[in-house]
Order: structure tokens, then C-alpha cells, then sequence
């Protein structure tokens, strides 16, 4: 079976910084995987460098079998950006930001059809937003937010979806319905990595955790991934250190 | 002197008539360019196009090609410039532009001084509304069309571009090129307007009438339709009352545009500054009983 995210020897390096240093990755449908780190261990130049906005300089890159950017001619995988890069005042509607995800499909004018609305339709129905469509997107909350995004992916077809820390700054009952709609999206087979920071999280969500630090540490379950010695290392933290500094 | 003299004695110029069509032609199309311009944050790159284009302008007129062809590639060669230094310099974006679009624009200006004309390059600097040719006009009118139709027809990529490139990327599109058509796009309005209120004044059409319209709606779509409406009455407007108080006409379009805004920005039914004082007053009276 071939893998849906298959990442070989992925190095980066943004002039004198290594970012990425030999990743080897593999991902396979049907899963959602907890990508772990703290700030500056890589994982966004892993997300980018996997959609190809960042070149490797070493190190390939299949997604569903194909180069990155085959796929990304095929719409296979969906971004959910960080909150802090969307600009929330823009003038868009719930409605406007998913139809977004169904571009690639459209003619050069991108004039959506009779398809593309129920498309739209039916992925803001399995988000829980139907109701909001006509808002304006900054007029949702946190947790709203970020489903809209993922209805976006949804609507896109995209086999393989990208989340970049979707639990910061929303609410528990919010994120219990994120982390419910990722597991029902994985069990349609999708490829679903979340990168977060929120550990209480992982146990629910992800079928397996990645621990980044420029290289991956670790790549295994979760409940192995959120052991003491094994954060330590990913968070830059020795165990024996820790005692002195408390 | 009735109401219909005030409207109507003007039209009675041949030039008056052709100053009130230009002048909307050209506010037309910055208006709707404004509108992405303001969203992505370009307002001081429009200034600084606006500017650059100068010495394009000038040199297309000195070897017979039409205007718009030198404009779009001093256009391109201004946001190359400011990029290449950015990234092989330590100074901010800010002042990088300051220094390629005034070295550009002074260029411009150097060979304005030494090129014998017919027609005088230097309205091209503080624009000419009453003095455009039936030539110009006719140059212009094609510019327009081809930025107007080159934006609606691209108006969702543009906004996907404007609203989230890394989607646009991840879905197969390129933010580069879309990028690349704005900067054309913009290139080719600066010479639009540039005849009408000149270089100096061209921003404030491509910034203030998108910005008025953004302080109105939370729909793009809504934008793109009270930008061009509110740009072209204050053409209007502005023209009527340099006729009336021979003043600058430029400079009274430009800022009947500013009047607008600040209207707007003030009484605004939603967003405006009277309008959310009165709204939290209310409430605060009502809580008080």
C-alpha cells in the first residue's frame, strides 16, 4: 500500500539555519497524527516545505504517490492556517471561504455551478455551521473559526488535510468538537496531522504522535510520545536539569 | 443662476464634457483596483508604481510606443528593484521603497527636462484634466477597458490571493502570478490617471476609494460596487466645483475623496464614529434606566 504522505531525508535550510535536518516521515490514510514541537523546532517549514512553499534542499516529497506539486494540481491536500495568519476583518463570508476550497475545480472565472453550492452546503452541514453562512468570518468564535477552515478542506475533496495548531485560543467544548469531527473525517480516510501544542488534547485525537525538533525525534503512539523522557528531549528540557531549575 | 445652470453650463465645453468622462473613466478603474489594494496592505506600493512609472512613460513617448507599454515595465522593474535589495540588504521594506520609486520617479523627471515635446510631459506630473486630447482620451479609454476587464475577470483569484495565498498555493494556483497581474493591473491604472490628477495625487485614488468602501460592507463583492460609485461622484463633484471656483480640478477631485471618507468614516450606519458613540450611549442609558 502505498503511503498517503511518504517524506524521505527532507532537509531545509533558511541560509545559515537549519530548519529540517534528514526527515524521514510516513503517513498513512485514515489517521490523524499529532505533530509535536515547540516554537522553531520546524513544524511549519515541515507543513510548508510538504505544500511546496518552501524548497528542500535536500530530500523528497510524494504525496498519494505523486510530487508535491502534482498533488497540489490535484487539490489533495487542505491548509488550515494558523489564526494569527488570517486576517479576520477581511471582507468574506463563511459562505466565500469555503467556496475557496473548490477553486481548483472551477473555470478561469472560478463561477461556481449548481455542484459547488451543494458541495459548499453540505461540508458548512458536517462542520455544524450552517446557520452562520452569510457571516462575515471574523463574526465567529474561536472554535467556529477554525471548522470553517476545516469545511473549506472538506469541500475541497482534499484526501489529506493540514491543521496548524487549531486548539489555540478556542474553548474545551469547541475543541471536544474539533477533535470529534477530525476523528470522523479520518474514519472517511483521510490523512489528517495537526500540529499542536496541546498535549491534554493528543490522547483523544491522534492515532500517533511525531516529536520535532528540527529532526524527528520520535514518530510512534501516543501514549509512548507523552512520556516524561520523551518530551524532555523534544522540548529541549533534560529530566535532571529540570530539578535544578525547580 | 438656477440649480440647471449650475449643472448644465459646463457641459457646454467641449473640454468640460471630455474632463467629466476621462476623470470617471480613470476613478472607475482605481476605485476597483483600490479595493485589493487596500485589503493586502499595498497602499504605499500603489504609491510607489504610481511614481516609477514615470520614466517608462516618458521614454515610451520618445520612442512612439504607446504609454502603457513603458509604464508596465518600469511598473515590474520598480517591485523587482525593491525586492532584490530587500533580500541582499539589511535595510526595512519601507525605505527601500522610499529610495527605488523617488530615484525612479527623479529619473523620470530628468528626462522630462531634456526631451523636447509637443505635448507638455510635465501635466503627466500634476495631471491635466481640462487639456486632454481627444488621443489621450482614446488611450486612456483602452487602458481602462483592459484593467477593468483583466480585474473582474480575475476578481476571485485575486481575492483568494488577497485573503489566503498559501490556499491558493496548496490548491495549485499561482500566488506569484496573481500577484504579478495586480502589479500589471497597476502599472497600467497609474498611466490612467496619471493624465488625469497626475503622479502626485494618483495614490489617493487607488487607496481612498476602497478604503471608504471597506469602512461600508463585510462583502467584497458589495465593495467592488460602492468603491466605483463613491470614486466617480466625487469626480463629479470635484470637476463641477473646479469649474465654478477655477481652482485646481486634480486637486478638488482628490479631495472631495477625502471629504468622502472622512464623511463616512464619521456618520458611517455601522462602523462610523458618531454612529458607535450614539449606539453605546443608548445602551448606556438604557442600563442606567
Amino acid at each position: 500500500m502505498t503511503a498517503a504522505i511518504e517524506v524521505s531525508g527532507l532537509t531545509v535550510r533558511y541560509g545559515e539555519i537549519v530548519a529540517l535536518e534528514g526527515v524521514d516521515l510516513r503517513l498513512e490514510a485514515g489517521r490523524v497524527t499529532g505533530l509535536i514541537g515547540m516554537n522553531g523546532s520546524g513544524k511549519s517549514t515541515l507543513f510548508k516545505a510538504m505544500l511546496g512553499i518552501v524548497r528542500p534542499d535536500q530530500g523528497e516529497i510524494r504525496i498519494a504517490g505523486r510530487t508535491a506539486a502534482e498533488a497540489r494540481r490535484h487539490g489533495t491536500i487542505a491548509y488550515v492556517p494558523q489564526s494569527e495568519d488570517v486576517d479576520w476583518n477581511f471582507p468574506v463570508s463563511v459562505h466565500d471561504v469555503v467556496m475557496m476550497g473548490r477553486y481548483s475545480r472551477l473555470g478561469p472565472t472560478r463561477r461556481p455551478g449548481r455542484v459547488d453550492r451543494a458541495a459548499v452546503a453540505e461540508a458548512l452541514d458536517r462542520v455544524e455551521l450552517s446557520e452562520y453562512t452569510q457571516r462575515q468570518i471574523g463574526q465567529l468564535s474561536g472554535g467556529q473559526r477554525r471548522r470553517a477552515f476545516v469545511a473549506r478542506g472538506i469541500a475541497q475533496e482534499a484526501g489529506i488535510m493540514f491543521l496548524d495548531e487549531p486548539f489555540a485560543g478556542v474553548d474545551k467544548r469547541s475543541e471536544a468538537t474539533i477533535v470529534r469531527l477530525l476523528r470522523e473525517l479520518a474514519a472517511d480516510q483521510r490523512t489528517i496531522l495537526v500540529s499542536t501544542h496541546d498535549l491534554h488534547a493528543l490522547p483523544d485525537l491522534a492515532d500517533e504522535a511525531i516529536l520535532l525538533l528540527r529532526r524527528i525525534l520520535f514518530q510512534g503512539s501516543v501514549s509512548e510520545a507523552l512520556r516524561p523522557e520523551s518530551l524532555a528531549r523534544c522540548f529541549g528540557l533534560d529530566p535532571l536539569e529540570q530539578d535544578t531549575l525547580s | 443662476m438656477t440649480l440647471l445652470d449650475f449643472l448644465l453650463e459646463p457641459l457646454s465645453y467641449d473640454f468640460m464634457v471630455r474632463a467629466l468622462v476621462t476623470t470617471v473613466v480613470a476613478a472607475v478603474v482605481c476605485a476597483v483596483l483600490s479595493c485589493w489594494l487596500v485589503l493586502i496592505g499595498w497602499s504605499l506600493l500603489g504609491d510607489a508604481v504610481s511614481h516609477a512609472v514615470l520614466p517608462g512613460v516618458v521614454l515610451a513617448y520618445m520612442l512612439g510606443l504607446p504609454f502603457g507599454v513603458g509604464a508596465v515595465i518600469f511598473g515590474f522593474l520598480a517591485v523587482g528593484l525593491i525586492g532584490a535589495i530587500r533580500s541582499t540588504s539589511r535595510i526595512k521594506e519601507d525605505a527601500v521603497i522610499g529610495i527605488v520609486f523617488t530615484t525612479l520617479f527623479a529619473l523620470g523627471l530628468v528626462l522630462i527636462s531634456v526631451v523636447p515635446s509637443q505635448t507638455d510631459l510635465n501635466h503627466i506630473i500634476f495631471g491635466n484634466i481640462l487639456g486632454i486630447s481627444q488621443s489621450d482620451q482614446l488611450q486612456i479609454g483602452v487602458l481602462a477597458a483592459v484593467a477593468l476587464v483583466l480585474l473582474l475577470f480575475k476578481r476571485r483569484d485575486l481575492t483568494l490571493y488577497a485573503f489566503d495565498p498559501v490556499h491558493a498555493h496548496a490548491i495549485g494556483l499561482s500566488p506569484r502570478r496573481l500577484g504579478g497581474l495586480l502589479l500589471g493591473v497597476l502599472a497600467l491604472t497609474a498611466v490612467v490617471a496619471l493624465q488625469v490628477v497626475g503622479v502626485i495625487l494618483v495614490v489617493a485614488m487607488l487607496i481612498i476609494p476602497g478604503a471608504t468602501a471597506y469602512l461600508l460592507t463585510d462583502r467584497f463583492t458589495r465593495m467592488l460596487v460602492i468603491a466605483p460609485v463613491l470614486s466617480a461622484a466625487s469626480s463629479v463633484v470635484g470637476i463641477y466645483l473646479s469649474y465654478w471656483l477655477d481652482a485646481a480640478s486634480g486637486g478638488l477631485v482628490v479631495v472631495t475623496q477625502g471629504v468622502t471618507f472622512a464623511l463616512v468614516h464619521l456618520f458611517g450606519p455601522r462602523r462610523g464614529l458618531v454612529s458607535t458613540y450614539l449606539a453605546s450611549w443608548s445602551r448606556r442609558a438604557v442600563a442606567n434606566g
